[in-house]
């Protein structure tokens, strides 16, 4: 009897304890071996709550819970991210890369499948933003942030609100016009304009495009990135395309900048946490994403880096100051949005010599912004696809000339040595 | 007793040895590697025929390396002249004054000119309270230029000084005794014998003039590549190491001829003139 009762009990304790052993495949023990090791993480900079002004430290906290301690470094974007990590001076476990470049790393098995029986929290991942086409089959990557591009623009500056794009080509705003110091964002703004893919891999589509960059310059942009805050901010630029997410930090700051989604539409980016192989850490590296899908982790990190979060528990949360944000979440399908995904190394070769091109072309027409110590020299108009261009030529001609007053001197020097030995 | 002395001065430099062999050696037989193979290692000319399309940024690279320069010396020689003739305890302030600047990262500086030189800055804020309309400065050539000579001039300032505090006065008064006024004691004493300084000063000033990024895309608003941009890109966002490297190195090539022409140029001084 009384054995009969002790097996009942401790059957019903294990049926108590059963949904906690499932949570985790691994084993508590396993957890707490990890006690003491290290875990690297690589992500882009100003993106995890960091504790300033009293928010929740999260790479702390994450420490005080599991006793891993976090080596925490970061990027700024993500081809330098690649760079660092092809070049293999370092090794990190988790990198959060955007969309594209999760599909370049996983087409160069760089990275390692996760195993989502250890990350439960996966479940408050809505299903839109799984198996999207980068990682289809949602083996490599659990999404972090999500976002959109948008034009930014000062309500002081501008004389009516823009709509569309080609607002970054009128002349009406030459010299206070910014864009992004990054080929990717820069083409796929004259791909919205042009009504082309975003990953087409047509090389002329890519060469028209590059065009359309080239022609914006006689308006002189100033290609930035993170200077982008500053300059917003200050009111020394009207217009800007930049993220949604930091469109709310600047507007803290100035009152006056507004926001629109392009009706050309817009590119729409996952940034999503992922293991790299070689990982020497991996059951931490799962144990970290999980904790960052923690709903008030994830809620502390919405909260702090201000872009939309694909936390089911975070955007219906009413107490999130973000919650119901038309910026951040628009409704499903309102705007025109393009994913990017990985190109081919040739079309990838392609866009960074375009790129080359676009940020070297010189208008043909005298532009407005080179008075400030070269006085405005006039220039003949540009034969395009010419190596040497009218100011390639004048900057030849300079050089020329600094050369000849060079030689002449030393000419002048030598004949008056032999001058003075024949005296 | 010779091979003694040898080894013992082998052992001494042996440090520095080993250093330039690791960092300095090693890095450009990579650079030459890289030039001249492709992504899969093979053999190929395909990235310095690729160079002919950056000939007009070499070129403005060039140019505003030796505007730059051109223009630290002008400012640079008087004030050495000016610190190497004050009394010691002014000598010691200005020399502080010279390198203060350098105590702060090059970086947050260039960063600060951007917001002085702005549309909207402290610059144009200024201006416009006593009444001058504001002046588009920022993301020129001109800025550029300035942000050069800013962060390099007391490269040039410092050897001009090194060599003139340390003139022998004595050439100098032999120099006035002769009749000589002024202008001719500057001319035909002090500057031939500051010469080594100022050949040094302006290799200092011109190598990082010509190579630099960071300036460029900060104070030239990127709307116009000089040479290190380009191989900064390459490096960093189309990870392209073979065209980085190749530009690398013709850089280094132009920058040594350059240097070249240069010392020949100061070479044959022989206290004469200038």
């Amino acid at each position: 009897m009384l054995k009969k009762r002790i097996a009942s009990v401790l059957f019903a304790l294990m049926f108590a304890l059963l949904p906690l052993s499932t949570a985790f495949a691994a084993e508590q023990s396993d957890i707490n071996a990890l006690r003491g090791t290290k875990l690297y993480v690589y992500n882009w900079g100003e993106y995890i709550s960091d504790g300033a002004d009293g928010t929740l430290n999260v790479n702390k906290a994450f420490e005080k819970k599991y006793g891993i301690e976090v080596v925490y470094d970061t990027f700024d974007n993500n081809e330098v991210m690649y760079s660092k990590l092809k070049s293999g001076g370092v090794s990190y476990d988790i990198v959060i890369p955007s969309d594209y470049m999760i599909q370049r790393m996983i087409t160069e098995g760089m990275l390692d499948k996760i195993d989502y029986s250890n990350i439960p929290n996966y479940k408050y991942i809505p299903e839109k933003y799984k198996s999207l086409a980068h990682d289809p089959k949602n083996e490599y990557s659990v999404p972090y942030t999500v976002g959109m591009v948008g034009l930014i623009y000062n309500t002081a500056m501008v004389d009516e609100a823009p709509e569309s794009w080609t607002a970054l080509w009128d002349e009406s705003y030459a010299n206070s016009v910014l864009m992004i110091n990054n080929p990717r964002d820069a083409f796929a703004i004259a791909q919205s304009v042009l009504g082309m893919d975003f990953n087409n891999e047509s090389e002329v589509s890519w060469r028209v495009a590059a065009e359309l960059l080239k022609e914006q310059k006689s308006i002189s942009p100033a290609y930035v990135n993170d200077e982008i805050f500053l300059k917003m901010e200050s009111g020394e630029a009207a217009l800007a395309p930049y993220y949604a997410g930091d469109f709310l930090t600047m507007q803290e700051n100035n009152p006056d900048l507004a926001f629109v989604y392009p009706k050309e539409g817009v590119n729409f980016f996952v940034d999503a946490a992922c293991i790299l192989k070689g990982s020497q850490n991996k059951l931490a590296a799962e144990l970290y994403i999980n904790f960052l899908l923690e709903p008030d982790v994830a809620l502390a990190n919405a909260e702090y880096i201000c872009y939309a979060s694909p936390h089911t528990e975070v955007y219906s949360n009413p107490e999130y100051s973000f919650y119901g944000n038309e910026i951040l979440y628009p409704e499903d399908g309102k705007f025109k949005t393009q994913l990017f995904l990985n190109l081919s190394p040739e079309t990838l070769a392609l866009m960074s010599t375009l790129w080359d091109d676009v940020k070297n072309h010189v208008p043909s027409p005298a532009s407005s912004n080179r008075a400030f110590f070269f006085g405005g020299a006039t220039q003949a108009v540009a034969d395009d696809g010419e190596v040497m261009t009218p100011e390639a030529r004048k900057y030849a001609l300079y050089i020329g000339i600094f050369a000849l007053i060079c030689l002449a001197y030393v000419v002048f020097r030598y004949a008056r040595k032999k001058y003075r030995e024949k005296v | 007793m010779n091979n003694r002395s040898t080894l013992g001065s082998k052992l001494v430099a042996s440090p520095y040895i080993v250093w330039s062999v690791l960092f300095i050696v090693a890095p450009l037989i990579f650079v030459v590697y890289y030039s001249f193979t492709d992504a899969s290692g093979a053999f190929t000319l395909e990235n310095i025929t690729a160079l002919s399309k950056y000939a007009p940024t070499f070129l403005r690279s060039i140019w505003f390396g030796i505007v730059a320069t051109l223009i630290c010396l002008v400012i640079a020689f008087p004030l050495a002249y000016f610190i190497s003739q004050s009394t010691e305890k002014v000598q010691r302030t200005m020399v502080m004054l010279v390198m203060l600047p350098m105590w702060m990262s090059f970086l947050i500086r260039t960063y600060s000119w951007m917001a002085l030189l702005q549309d909207t800055g402290i610059i144009n804020s200024l201006l416009g309270k006593i009444g001058i309309d504001p002046i588009h400065m920022i993301n020129t050539e001109g800025a550029v230029i300035l942000g050069m000579v800013y962060n390099f001039l007391p490269y040039m300032i410092l050897p001009i000084y090194s060599v003139m505090a340390k003139l022998d006065h004595s050439m100098v008064e032999a120099c006035q005794d002769l009749g000589g006024n002024r202008l001719t004691v500057i001319r035909r004493c002090i500057i031939p014998m500051s010469m080594p300084g100022i050949v040094s000063g302006i290799t200092m000033v011109f190598v990082p003039s010509v190579s630099t990024f960071y300036i460029s895309q900060k104070l030239g608003g990127g709307s116009f590549d000089l040479i290190g941009d380009v191989i900064e890109r390459q490096f960093q966002q189309s990870y392209n190491y073979n065209l980085g490297a190749s530009l690398s190195l013709v850089l280094m090539v132009l920058i040594l001829v350059c240097m070249a022409v240069m010392n020949r140029f100061s070479g044959d001084e022989e206290g004469m003139v200038i």
